[in-house]
């Protein structure tokens, strides 16, 4: 075991990890832990936009963008928040260009922008050309950049080092009233050096978590192979509760049979749906702004034609993205790499062929509860001293039930740069807090009883199972018969994951060894992820009951939180609390949500 | 690059649909999969494994390697993340030239032949298809890849023209995945040579209007190990699996050392 120690340690380096990191990394003794190399993460996989009311092509202010990210989420979402990240987009992408990112520019040299779902002109009138963008590879540069901000700032990497187990102690507290409760706090990290096998203890001030999401849970997914929930995972076991597990966002536009995401921007240029008929059939589910409602709606509504029987294709088991009527070379300059996977992976050539998609997993609206500080809260409202997240790890909450496309991008951003300077500022007055004792003792007895496992069962077959069912049963439509169905498959799987047996016994890159540890990650959030979805009986953005048709403001305006405890069960489920916290309103009333 | 001023009509609300084309069935085929295992903790001898696989029609070599790690055996060992050709992960040989397996169609290639997969070559093997990437980020890290502008910053952004943000679009869809470097013959015999990649991410900057390092980063290419190695075998561009010109790239670097030494 070698021990390290750093004032702030970064779990991470995808947009919002890279982001802390040039903060925190000028300011205190920083290190980034990344499962991967920096570049690899799927921040660079977004592709249209990073909204932000720079009003360069029409008018436009923070102000719009905040009610359309409320309203987006359907009224879920933490409008302190989601204040904060609008009037910060403005300054976050204005970073970024002196970062020196490559948007595309407007004839007099600004930063262009276009059309995405759901921003819109003055609460709802008609959409607006909000996002910055760099062509369709908008997450590539801002990764790229970030990237290339760390190497100028010298900010120390540990390529391949997952990390395994969060390092907490906790002291009793006693509150004004006499009352005792448990406080958390921060130690450091576990971490697994993939190239040797070796394990190291990073003891820290400050711990940031910006792991990113957990797509890996669905079988149809534009999520990269390592987006595994680590992250939320290690936090959930550690005692943190999750918000808001139940919301999941499919997006629309995954090509068929693949997931590969084909990004919002080609509806924002222009491009619509069409079924098998040849109808525009967006103009029948919203017929304000059609094509570009937010993804909950239009996912929904691509599912429910496929359901109805005007399905394309010879299984009608897709809709179609019609871009036949654009000029190509419009396509070209805006489009680019998403017409080459229509081409390199289906053979379709969007010029004069409709592209088959279908609804692809995207994105977990839920994940760590975090105040505006990025700070991680224990339960409502207590922070864990030096403890943060950002990113899609975390829940601020700014997508509320239902994220608007290129919000993600400026969340890793505006919350990113939170979270590292908030790190580095707790890491400046603060004292380390002593490692516990026998750190490793968890981290080592499970992958050891992993190698030495006779067990039989491949991850791989569990893996495909679990993602089998989530597709089946709690993918764009629910009800209670489905989701205990996929509650059913998930304790027989957690059960025969007890029995995985690898086959790798080295110490040397064994990624077979790690795919198990991560499919543990995965089972525990598709358990969470589903017992939260049974509990909320109403439907709200991205979670869609169909025994419960309807927003009900009076039961469920709530976030949900779902802790870890042996002592309690959730419509029976063992070993899961859930509970509630409110939402925070501070201008906007719940409405009706009409595009 | 600049915005279009004519906005597209409106598109019909409904068309007569052709036929439609793109996904329907995917036929099953057979193919001989081997790969070049290599693993110094068991044996210092690098060996080929083979094995015969029923793949379907959108299948990749990436899922050919899945399916083997998956359901044959786990201790076959690469690099995989996005798995859609954006994240730069998985470059390797396949059949003798540098791809991404996540972008090679396995119906593309001729599978009446073994397909042979190889790690990228001039880079240490550290086990099966998994290189140590770091020379190639240290190349990487050696030609200042970052805006240096040291003239005071506006309150809003930068302005740069639509003509002088094209100027450098093709370089900045790098995504650093060694395909070009490690197709290189000069670096295969060169290790110290900037190979390809690094300076096709110094061609980025220097030819950004806003950037100011243009001179510092021509000079550490002007080395002996710079620009000057380069022998214009087009290999790296061949090998790009984002479509960058990488020699095009190289020749203007070339022109730039000359024309601002002079």
């Amino acid at each position: 075991m070698q021990v390290h120690k750093y004032d702030v340690v970064i779990v991470g380096a995808g947009g919002a990890g890279m982001r802390a990191a040039i903060e925190s990394g000028q300011r205190a003794h920083t290190a980034v832990l990344t499962k991967l190399y920096p570049t690899r993460s799927h921040t660079g996989a977004a592709q249209g936009g990073m909204c932000a009311a720079l009003a360069n092509v029409e008018e436009d202010n923070w102000e719009w963008h905040t009610f359309d990210t409320v309203k987006g989420g359907d009224y879920l979402v933490d409008q302190d928040a989601a204040e904060v990240m609008a009037k910060e987009a403005i300054d976050a992408v204005l970073d970024l260009e002196k970062m020196g990112l490559p948007f595309n520019r407007t004839p007099e040299g600004k930063i262009d922008q276009r059309r995405f779902g759901g921003h819109t002109r003055d609460h709802g009138k008609a959409a607006v050309r909000r996002a910055c963008y760099a062509a369709d590879r908008t997450g590539h540069m801002i990764l790229q950049t970030l990237y290339q901000n760390c190497v100028k700032h010298n900010v120390e990497f540990y390529n391949e080092y997952y990390v395994l187990d969060l390092l907490t102690v906790e002291e009793e507290v006693t509150r004004e009233d006499g009352s005792t409760y448990m406080q958390k706090k921060t130690a450091g990290v576990v971490s697994y050096d993939l190239a040797n096998g070796e394990i190291h203890v990073f003891q820290a001030k400050s711990v940031v978590f910006a792991t990113g999401g957990l797509g890996k849970i669905f079988k149809t997914t534009s999520n990269a192979h390592t987006l595994t929930a680590d992250g939320m995972a290690l936090a959930y076991r550690a005692g943190i509760p999750l918000e808001d597990m139940e919301f999941v966002q499919f997006h629309p536009t995954g090509l068929a049979g693949l997931g590969i995401l084909l990004s919002e921007a080609a509806r924002g240029e222009g491009a619509i749906l069409r079924n098998s008929e040849g109808e525009r059939f967006m103009e029948r589910y919203a017929p304000t702004i059609k094509d570009l409602a937010p993804r909950d709606i239009v996912a929904r509504s691509m599912a429910n034609e496929v359901r109805e029987g005007r399905g394309a294709g010879p299984n009608k088991d897709y809709v179609l993205l019609d871009l036949t009527h654009l000029e190509p070379a419009h396509i070209d300059a805006k489009l680019p790499d998403i017409t080459e996977f229509a081409r390199t992976y289906l053979g379709v050539e969007p010029y004069t062929e409709p592209v088959p998609v279908f609804p692809t997993c995207h994105y977990a609206m839920g994940g760590v509860p975090t105040n505006v500080k990025s700070e991680v809260l224990q339960d409502n409202d207590t922070v864990v001293p030096g403890l943060f997240a950002a990113g899609e790890v975390a829940c601020v909450s700014v997508h509320g039930s239902n994220r608007l496309g290129t919000n993600s991008l400026l969340d890793i951003n505006v919350f990113g740069k939170r979270a590292g300077l908030a790190a580095a500022e707790y890491a400046a007055t603060a004292e380390f807090v002593d490692i516990p004792e026998n750190p490793t003792e968890f981290t080592e007895n499970q992958l050891n009883a992993m190698r030495a496992s006779t067990g039989g069962e491949r991850t791989a077959t569990l893996r495909t199972e679990l993602q089998e069912t989530m597709d089946a049963n709690m993918q764009v439509f629910r009800s209670e018969e489905t989701i205990k169905e996929a509650l059913a498959v998930i304790a027989d799987l957690r059960k025969r994951y007890k029995n995985v047996q690898i086959q790798d016994k080295g110490k040397r890159f064994n990624l077979d060894l790690l795919e198990a540890v991560e499919l543990g990650f995965l089972l525990d959030m598709a358990e969470v992820m589903t017992v939260a979805a049974l509990h909320r009986k109403e439907s709200r953005g991205g979670h869609y009951r169909e025994d419960f048709p309807d927003r009900d403001d009076e039961n469920f305006m709530l976030h949900s939180m779902m802790y870890l405890d042996p002592e309690s069960s959730t419509d029976g489920t063992n070993g899961i609390r859930a509970d509630t916290k409110p939402v925070v309103f501070t201008r906007y009333e719940p409405m009706e949500r009409k595009y | 690059m600049s915005t279009p001023t004519k906005e597209a009509a409106e598109p019909a609300s409904k068309i007569d649909m052709k036929e439609s084309g793109g996904g329907g069935e995917v036929p099953s085929f057979e193919i001989t999969l081997q790969v070049r295992r290599y693993d110094p903790e068991f044996s210092d001898e690098a060996r080929w494994d083979e094995w015969k696989l029923t793949m379907y029609g959108t299948d990749r070599v990436l899922d050919a390697l899945h399916k083997v790690k998956w359901n044959i055996d786990g201790s076959l060992t690469f690099r995989r993340s996005c798995a859609h050709g954006v994240c730069g992960s998985d470059a390797m040989r396949i059949n003798g030239r540098n791809r991404l397996a996540c972008k090679v169609l396995l119906k593309d290639l001729d599978t009446s032949k073994p397909i042979m997969v190889e790690p990228i070559k001039g880079l240490p093997v550290e086990k099966d298809l998994i290189v140590d990437m770091e020379p190639f980020f240290q190349s990487y890290r050696e030609i200042m890849p970052f805006m240096v502008n040291n003239s005071p910053a506006p309150t809003a952004e930068r302005l740069q023209s639509p003509e002088d943000r094209e100027r450098f679009d093709d370089t900045t869809k790098c995504i650093l995945c060694a395909a070009c470097t490690s197709s290189c013959p000069v670096f295969w015999t060169d290790g110290q040579y900037f190979g390809p990649a690094a300076i096709v991410n110094a061609h980025r900057f220097i030819f950004d209007s806003r950037d100011d390092a243009g001179d510092m980063r021509l000079e550490v290419l002007n080395d002996k190990e710079g620009v000057w190695r380069c022998r214009t075998t087009f290999n790296c561009t061949d090998a790009c699996p984002r479509g960058i010109e990488v020699t095009k790239a190289i020749q203007e670097v070339k022109r730039a050392v000359l024309s601002r030494s002079m």
